[in-house]
């Protein structure tokens, strides 16, 4: 049967329940009783927990108050590490501002205040980390006696170090910079939210969540529970974007917790200055990248060291790490490449999944760097990547040679299209102020799915059954954050089961429904997971079409024969489980190999103004052109590209968090800023299809890449209007200004 | 106190402290759920409602201050079963994603419309100066834009 729904913009499923009202985020939830949980937190970034004190005159027996001797399993949240305590025991060790140290709850959210004001930590300072280069001195040993919580080398061309050496030695050219990327806050706009109930021993905890599955790996240990007895549910959740993988599993943690001693529901809603203060970040990141290029701009060598800021927890930094040295040569023809790559432990709250995991920092150089190049061989900036980017027949820096659905002509050609003469470099503003103009442009790739064998290990499953009433129910862990996976979801099995949309549903993510697909992460919803949906809804259809031929019913359409099916055979239902592409081969101990089963492609053109009164910069064209293989539905697709693109202009422009002594100095919206609709210029989307063989409909990673480039492009933008090189984001108007005065 | 107000054209009426801040009096004493809380400090208009046909940040208002005045919800956008001409547009158009910001989107942009403050040559740049108080995190703005235009057309028509 011909495909119908996929490749149509179709409304999205949750829709009209987003845009009435209807919708039911946590805290819209009626819960009979439940009570309100709140965190005390540690003010200090590093000691030793002498004690917990509570105000006397505070009326404590309408409020319960849980410490880490309330924990009735391990004190760990689960992961990959397991170093991060729920709740800081007394006698144990402080690690960043903000950290859990007790929990409250009380009938009203204005008891709980009171309650959590009424308790105060005692806490033994000890010496502080606070850079990268602090931790790498090791002067305070945080983690063993390097601080590294991970390390990774990648070499190609088997060189040795004086391999290496000798040979940027004798180039005609070597770019060597330093490039500094800041932390960035996800800022979802409904914060962090989660709710617990006990039932008999069952654990039921539902919220805003990206992975039922880490919370319910990480209720098991902790509330010595066995699999059947933790029941994790997601709820609609107000964004995600890599905020709510891990850190759900803590606020779970301690919403059980205080249900379980409250003897009543609990939730807790984080206030977004909590959520600000306390929660994970994108990692800030050093990153020296030195590129040796011939006297023709042939790329020779490249030796590229990459440190991230961990914060207190190894959370997944060893995995954001691994994506941004996997990322970090680029998409270019490079015979030898070094790259080594380490996280440290500091005293900052955990940083954590953001949208590109580790892809935007290393990004942000490598395209600074070949901007560089192209200008040292006086070769225009499209045309010099054009001419030395990864195709087909090519190999990466971990040896894996590419050879299916390389979009790099498809979205370079798509860029010069569309490209348009430059802006005149200098003139006038509204305002009277004299502005300089400036273009900037960068090409990049983006490894879809888990790294390496990732996928393998997880061996994520979906379900589609056929209910008794003669409708389909997809079944999978992946959770709707926004980005459309309910919707692409009934899409891919309505037209696998070749019935309309309106008869399959998408059941609600709850452990107890649904089996494991695998986390929410990585661009792998629709690539990996819909492809498990969409072989299951065929195996299905086969079934039910057998069944057809049996009683002479062949001519007879899946929806007319559901019924009767299910009326003979009761429900059936089908689990697929991800096989991977052949040839895909990844060795964890060298770092070779093929890192992604597919790369998506992009290329990105940034116009910019600058006031030259106030420094401020305006975007005034972006341009992306995004290779996702196949856009399911483009609107949908559209929605992606445009949102992560802001998020990266954003990133290269004004968004920081600004750490004092460890502590988010500007937690709240006033001062933690994202681009308003003012600040947004008319995004210019163009969707580029090179299909992946193994994905459904040729469908590809879409959810992070339009983040990791734009910011390359700007700050290329910024040089090109001022003569300048800015090599750490934001490029705020204050960086500009001390920059113009020095020049 | 007693606080009487008409929400959506109905007049309710609940007690509740008068200091208390409209966005939850609308939430917990109304049950009217669409309006969300993004920030508490009037950042991010998710909260945003109509006080009097004009849009506040229901976060930082005070119960006590809408008594006898007219407020409207997200709730109060459709006719029964037929949307706002902005809401169906942001539905069509792709306008809405994880949804949270989009209550306090749909009623500034409803505001926006009938009122016919989005039309002319520029009407997409007085779309972005006069929606520059509500954030979303999603969508880049873009099809939200798009969207408003459309219904200002339609309502226009």
């Amino acid at each position: 049967m011909e495909s119908r729904a996929v490749g149509a913009s179709v409304a999205r499923v949750d829709g009209v329940a987003k845009v009435t009202g209807r919708a039911r985020y946590l805290d819209d939830l009626d819960a009979a009783g439940v009570w309100h949980g709140m965190t005390v937190r540690s003010q200090i970034a590093h000691g030793v927990l002498e004690g917990i004190d509570r105000d006397p005159s505070f009326d404590w027996s309408r409020v319960v108050v849980v410490t880490a001797e309330d924990i009735p399993g391990k004190n760990v949240i689960t992961l990959i590490e397991d170093d991060q305590p729920a709740l800081v025991p007394v006698g144990g060790e402080v690690r960043h501002v903000d950290e859990p140290i007790a929990l409250v709850a009380a009938p009203t959210r204005a008891l709980a205040y009171a309650a959590r004001a009424a308790i105060r930590p005692r806490i033994r300072p000890l010496p502080n980390v606070f850079t990268i280069d602090d931790a790498l001195s090791a002067r305070v040993k945080l983690h063993g006696d390097d601080n590294v919580f991970k390390k990774f080398s990648i070499r190609k061309g088997h060189a040795r170090d004086e391999e290496i050496e000798a040979a940027l030695a004798g180039c005609a050219h070597v770019i060597d910079s330093v490039y500094r990327t800041s932390a960035q806050e996800q800022m979802y706009i409904e914060p962090q939210a989660m709710m617990a109930s006990w039932i008999g021993d069952a654990c039921h905890v539902t919220g805003s969540m990206q992975c039922p599955y880490y919370v319910h790996k990480a209720m098991k240990p902790l509330l010595d529970l066995h699999a059947e007895q933790a029941i994790i549910t997601q709820t609609v959740t107000g964004g995600g974007f890599g905020g709510k993988e891990e850190y759900p599993s803590m606020i779970a943690a301690h919403c059980a917790l205080l249900a379980r001693k409250a003897h009543a529901p609990v939730k807790i809603v984080y206030d977004r200055d909590e959520d600000i203060a306390a929660t994970t970040k994108r990692h800030p990141a050093v990153i020296h990248h030195r590129l040796g290029i011939d006297r023709e701009g042939n790329l020779v060598v490249a030796a590229i060291d990459v440190v991230m800021d961990g914060g207190a927890y190894a959370t997944l930094s060893a995995v954001v790490l691994s994506r941004g040295v996997l990322h970090a040569a680029g998409p270019y023809k490079c015979p030898m490449v070094k790259i080594v790559g380490r996280v440290v432990a500091t005293n900052h709250p955990p940083h954590g999944a953001f949208r590109g995991f580790g892809a935007p920092q290393t990004t942000f150089a490598y395209e600074r760097q070949i901007e560089k190049a192209a200008k040292r061989v006086g070769a225009p900036p499209l045309a010099y990547r054009r001419k030395h980017a990864l195709r087909e027949g090519d190999t990466t820096a971990t040896g894996q040679t590419l050879t299916y659905s390389v979009g790099t002509d498809a979205v370079l050609d798509a860029l010069e299209q569309v490209a348009g003469p430059k802006p005149a470099k200098t003139g006038t503003s509204a305002s009277g102020a004299p502005v300089r103009r400036g273009r900037g442009v960068c090409f990049y790739f983006h490894g879809a799915g888990f790294t390496g064998s990732g996928e393998q290990r997880l061996a994520g499953r979906a379900t589609v059954a056929l209910t008794r009433d003669g409708r389909f129910e997809v079944r999978a862990s992946s959770t709707d954050i926004g980005q459309g996976a309910i919707t692409i979801f009934t899409q891919l099995a309505a037209d696998a089961l070749g019935v309309s949309p309106s008869l399959v549903e998408v059941v609600d993510p709850s452990t107890d429904r649904v089996p494991d697909s695998g986390p929410t992460v990585a661009s792998r919803t629709c690539m990996v997971v819909g492809g498990l949906v969409e072989q299951a809804s065929r195996a299905l259809r086969g079934r039910i079409s057998a069944w057809g031929r049996e009683f002479g019913r062949a001519n007879e359409s899946i929806a007319s024969l559901a019924h009767d099916v299910a009326a003979d055979l009761g429900p059936l239902e089908e689990t697929v489980q991800y096989q991977p592409p052949p040839g895909i081969a990844w060795d964890d101990e060298t770092y070779t190999g093929s890192a992604y089963p597919v790369f998506g492609w992009a290329a990105c053109l940034v116009d910019v103004t600058i006031d030259l009164d106030t420094y401020e910069v305006a975007v005034d064209r972006c341009v992306q052109a995004v290779d996702v293989g196949k856009a399911i539905n483009p609107t949908i697709v559209r929605g992606q590209i445009d949102g992560g693109t802001l998020q990266a202009l954003g990133w290269a422009l004004l968004e920081n968090v600004v750490y004092k002594d460890g502590k988010v100095a500007n937690a709240n919206m006033t001062n933690c800023i994202v681009p308003t609709f003012a600040d947004a210029p008319e995004l210019e989307t163009i969707i580029v299809e090179c299909p992946y063989p193994f994905g459904p409909h040729g469908a590809k990673g879409v959810g992070e890449i339009p983040m990791d480039g734009p910011a390359a492009a700007v700050a290329n933008a910024v040089g090109d209007a001022l003569g300048l090189d800015f090599d750490t984001i934001p490029i705020t108007p204050e960086m500009i200004a001390t920059r113009m005065r020095r020049s | 106190m007693k606080i009487e107000l008409i929400i959506n054209g109905e007049t309710r009426s609940a007690d509740a402290d008068p200091w208390k801040r409209l966005l939850d009096f609308v939430r917990e004493d109304l049950r009217l759920t669409g309006t969300k809380e993004g920030c508490g400090e009037g950042e991010c208009g998710a909260c945003t409602v109509l006080l009097d046909g004009e849009p506040v940040n229901s976060c930082l208002v005070a119960a006590g201050q809408c008594a006898h005045r007219r407020v409207t919800t997200v709730e109060g956008l459709a006719r029964g079963e037929l949307l706002h001409a902005v809401q169906r547009a942001l539905v069509a158009r792709g306008g809405a994603q994880c949804g949270i910001c989009t209550p306090g989107i749909a009623v500034c942009a409803a505001h926006l419309v009938d009122e016919g403050l989005v039309s002319g040559d520029r009407a997409r740049d007085r779309v972005r100066e006069l929606l520059a108080g509500n954030i979303c995190r999603c969508t880049g703005y873009q099809l939200i834009v798009d969207a408003v235009i459309e219904a200002a057309a339609e309502v226009s028509k």
